[in-house]
């Protein structure tokens, strides 16, 4: 590189060149998983979205697992072990595609075989991990009930002790892929506090039913599980996990993938919109030649890349066990406003198509509505980043 | 049974590709370098092959320092090991020298079967499979859309315009493959993450046999002579339909002899 021209313009779709940082290794997942998306995903989310389904999620699992995105950050048991930014950059590049994907991989990965990779006995992890990892079956993480989202420690599902075994009753709600699940890790309160339990699908007394007319996350499957006297041995209880703090520890990993899935969600909104502006022409222009348009992309490209940043960040950081679970609630609040602010921006500069799902923007537009809500709401990320900077909680 | 499979790096086709005014060679640094396409079926067939019978897969690219990257991708495929033949004597080298230095490098490795991609995305000379076989004195089975291997002999089908033919020869044979062979595999994250231990392998050219004097731009046996981007694509024609429109069709078809 000669002096007098100096550094390389930037490229207008890594602005920061934030990715110049990534190893080999690193940029060998982030591509694999761009090209699977772009060939893969891509050319069926659309269609997916409009049906409010994904039609095959077993078959969906078996080619995530094939690539080793099931489980993608743990060790052993068949799962990859990858570092946490290769696990994130692999959220990233899924959801800008579509968050409703990279939730299917969030939901088996870091909520339902975490669980068990960190709860779990040696025969639980023997029994479900190799076969999670693989995709060849599909866990589903039941947390959120009807009367407890944002307050888990109010669950009414109870497990109690019926000689040797357990007999859980009660309702989970908004479980994702609850209703295609081969093991559901329920969590449940019993006189020694809250527990984690494996409830295999087709356990008598457990049924789920799929939830409709969503109009959100409508490329993934949401159901509702109903546990009516679920009789399980002692075995299926997660030996390791007690109190609430075992089912938070796995949202905060889940919570990490969504950091960078919100840059990924934001960056393909804003390429869009880029491209867009840039061929769409109105009043002889293109309308990128317009400086309201200019504003919208410019300020696109900010948020694109500082929630980039944030998310290396973070994987830096956890990578060195450095992460505090503030840190990640910093992530998820600012990086999914980022998101949302970027894709309602693309939104408006793609028209009236924008509002087609010919265009990916709107579609990302309304996961982000579940994004900002699942995994603690704005509102709690908020408070815990006050609780965290005062050292006074806020919460009741 | 072990396979050499031969991996050319080209510039990724999804990016504008450029020549260097300079010296007529592809401008590297104008767009990213990615595997060829084509031996892409290459490395999955080499690994189906080697699912089947056992053996191993050693990637062979002679290439620049980027070429890595490439290498690395490949081995996250599967392939047990690589040779990079990294010179900066080989810049400017044509097809003719490539296979030369191939067939070269080819003599310091045990092989049953070499197998490449029919051509590459760049240069589209399709000519190194053919003229690789001529050098090391060995069979070539081309375009093959199917390949057997049957103890000492090797069978494949080979893709013609208006079916295939079975062709048949003994190992160790080259084999060049076209994209109806198979779908590559995706590299899997463990795989990529044990690509960098496996063994790569770099030679110079005189580590890997080769003859400073036949390769590289000066000495090359073909020379672009001249070379032009490709015209802006022009406004399309708009064929108005007033009852005539399907005749109109027909005749534009006809007059650019697609029917
Ligand atoms: C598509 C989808 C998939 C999901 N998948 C799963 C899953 O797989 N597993 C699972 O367990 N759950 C899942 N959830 C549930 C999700 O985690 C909950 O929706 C979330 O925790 C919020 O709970 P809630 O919906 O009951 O809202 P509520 O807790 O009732 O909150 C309603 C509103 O009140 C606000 N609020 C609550 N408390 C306070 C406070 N102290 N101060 C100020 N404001 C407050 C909230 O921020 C929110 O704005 C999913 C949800 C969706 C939409
Ligand atoms: C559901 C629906 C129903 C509709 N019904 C009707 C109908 O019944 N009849 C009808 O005639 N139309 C109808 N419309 C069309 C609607 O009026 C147009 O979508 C609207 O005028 C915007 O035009 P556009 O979509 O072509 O966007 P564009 O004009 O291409 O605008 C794209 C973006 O560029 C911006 N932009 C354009 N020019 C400038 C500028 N000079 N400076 C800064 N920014 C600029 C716009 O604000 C927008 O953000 C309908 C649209 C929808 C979505």
């Amino acid at each position: 590189m000669s002096t007098s021209h100096g550094p390389a313009a930037p490229d207008p779709l890594d602005f920061l060149a934030v990715d110049s940082s990534l190893s080999a290794e690193e940029r060998a997942v982030r591509d694999t998983v761009r090209e699977f998306g772009r060939r893969e995903l891509l050319p069926h989310v659309a269609e997916w979205f409009a049906a409010g389904t994904i039609p095959d999620p077993h078959g969906l699992a078996r080619k995530f697992g094939q690539l080793g995105l099931l489980g993608m950050h743990l060790d052993g048991y068949g799962c990859p072990g990858a570092g946490a930014v290769a696990y994130g950059l692999a959220c990233r590049e899924l959801e800008a595609v579509d968050s409703g994907l990279r939730s299917f991989v969030s939901v088996q990965g870091s909520l339902a075989m975490t669980a068990i990779h960190r709860y779990g006995s040696e025969e639980q992890k023997q029994q479900w991990l190799p076969r999670m990892a693989a995709g060849e079956a599909i866990g589903c993480f039941g947390l959120t009930e009807p009367d407890s989202g944002s307050d888990p420690g109010a669950m009414r599902t109870r497990a109690r002790r019926v000689g040797a075994d357990w007999v859980l009753t009660g309702t989970k709600m908004w479980i994702t892929n609850g209703s295609v699940a081969d093991v559901a890790v329920v969590w449940a309160g019993t006189e020694e506090g809250i527990r984690g339990f494996l409830v295999p699908a087709g356990t008598p007394g457990f049924t789920a039913t799929v939830i409709e007319r969503k109009l959100s996350l409508r490329a993934s499957i949401t159901a509702a599980l109903s546990l009516d006297e679920v009789r399980l041995p002692d075995s299926a209880r997660l030996p390791l996990a007690a109190g609430l703090r075992a089912p938070l520890s796995c949202l905060t990993e889940a919570r990490y993938g969504i950091v960078w899935g919100a840059a990924g969600a934001a960056r393909a909104c804003y390429e869009a919109a880029l491209e867009y502006a840039t061929s769409r022409e109105q009043f002889g222009q293109p309308i990128a030649a317009f400086q309201l348009t200019q504003r919208k992309l410019a300020e696109m490209v900010v948020d694109v890349n500082q929630a980039s940043l944030t998310a290396l960040h973070l994987g830096r950081l956890k990578e060195a066990g450095a992460c505090h679970h503030y840190q990640v609630s910093f992530g998820k609040l600012a990086n999914v406003a980022a998101a949302q602010r970027v894709a309602a921006k693309a939104r408006s500069v793609h028209g009236a198509n924008g509002i087609t799902l010919d265009y990916p923007v709107l579609r990302h537009l309304l996961n982000l509505e579940t994004v900002a809500t699942y995994e603690g709401t704005e509102e709690i990320h908020t408070l815990s980043l006050g609780q965290a900077v005062t050292g006074i909680s806020a919460f009741r | 049974m072990n396979i050499v499979v031969l991996v050319k790096q080209v510039p990724d086709t999804e990016t504008e590709r450029k020549l260097d005014p300079a010296d007529s060679t592809v401008d590297r640094a104008a767009s990213d370098g990615v595997i060829n396409e084509l031996d892409e079926y290459a490395i999955e067939e080499a690994l189906r092959l080697k699912e089947k019978h056992g053996g191993e897969v050693t990637i062979l690219t002679v290439g620049p320092e980027q070429a890595t990257d490439s290498i690395r991708k490949a081995l996250s495929m599967g392939a047990d090991k690589a040779v990079h033949v990294c010179d900066d004597a080989l810049a400017g080298s044509d097809a003719l020298q490539t296979a030369y230095a191939i067939a070269q490098t080819l003599g310091t490795l045990e092989y049953d079967l070499v197998i490449l991609g029919s051509e590459s995305t760049d240069a589209r000379t399709g000519v190194v499979g053919a003229a690789l076989a001529e050098y090391l004195g060995l069979p070539q089975l081309t375009l093959a859309n199917k390949v057997d291997v049957d103890g000492t002999s090797v069978k494949i089908q080979r893709q013609t315009d208006d079916g295939y033919q079975v062709v048949e020869a003994t190992l160790p044979a080259v084999i060049s493959v076209v994209e109806k062979i198979n779908e590559p595999r995706y590299p899997s994250f463990k795989l990529i993450m044990a690509a960098k231990k496996k063994p790569v392998t770099k030679l110079s050219i005189a580590e890997a046999g080769i003859d400073a004097d036949k390769v590289g731009l000066a000495n090359a046996t073909t020379q672009v002579v001249d070379f032009a981007p490709a015209p802006p694509r022009t406004a399309g024609t708009v064929v108005k339909d007033e009852g005539n429109g399907g005749v109109l069709i027909a005749d534009f078809l006809a007059s650019k002899k697609f029917v």
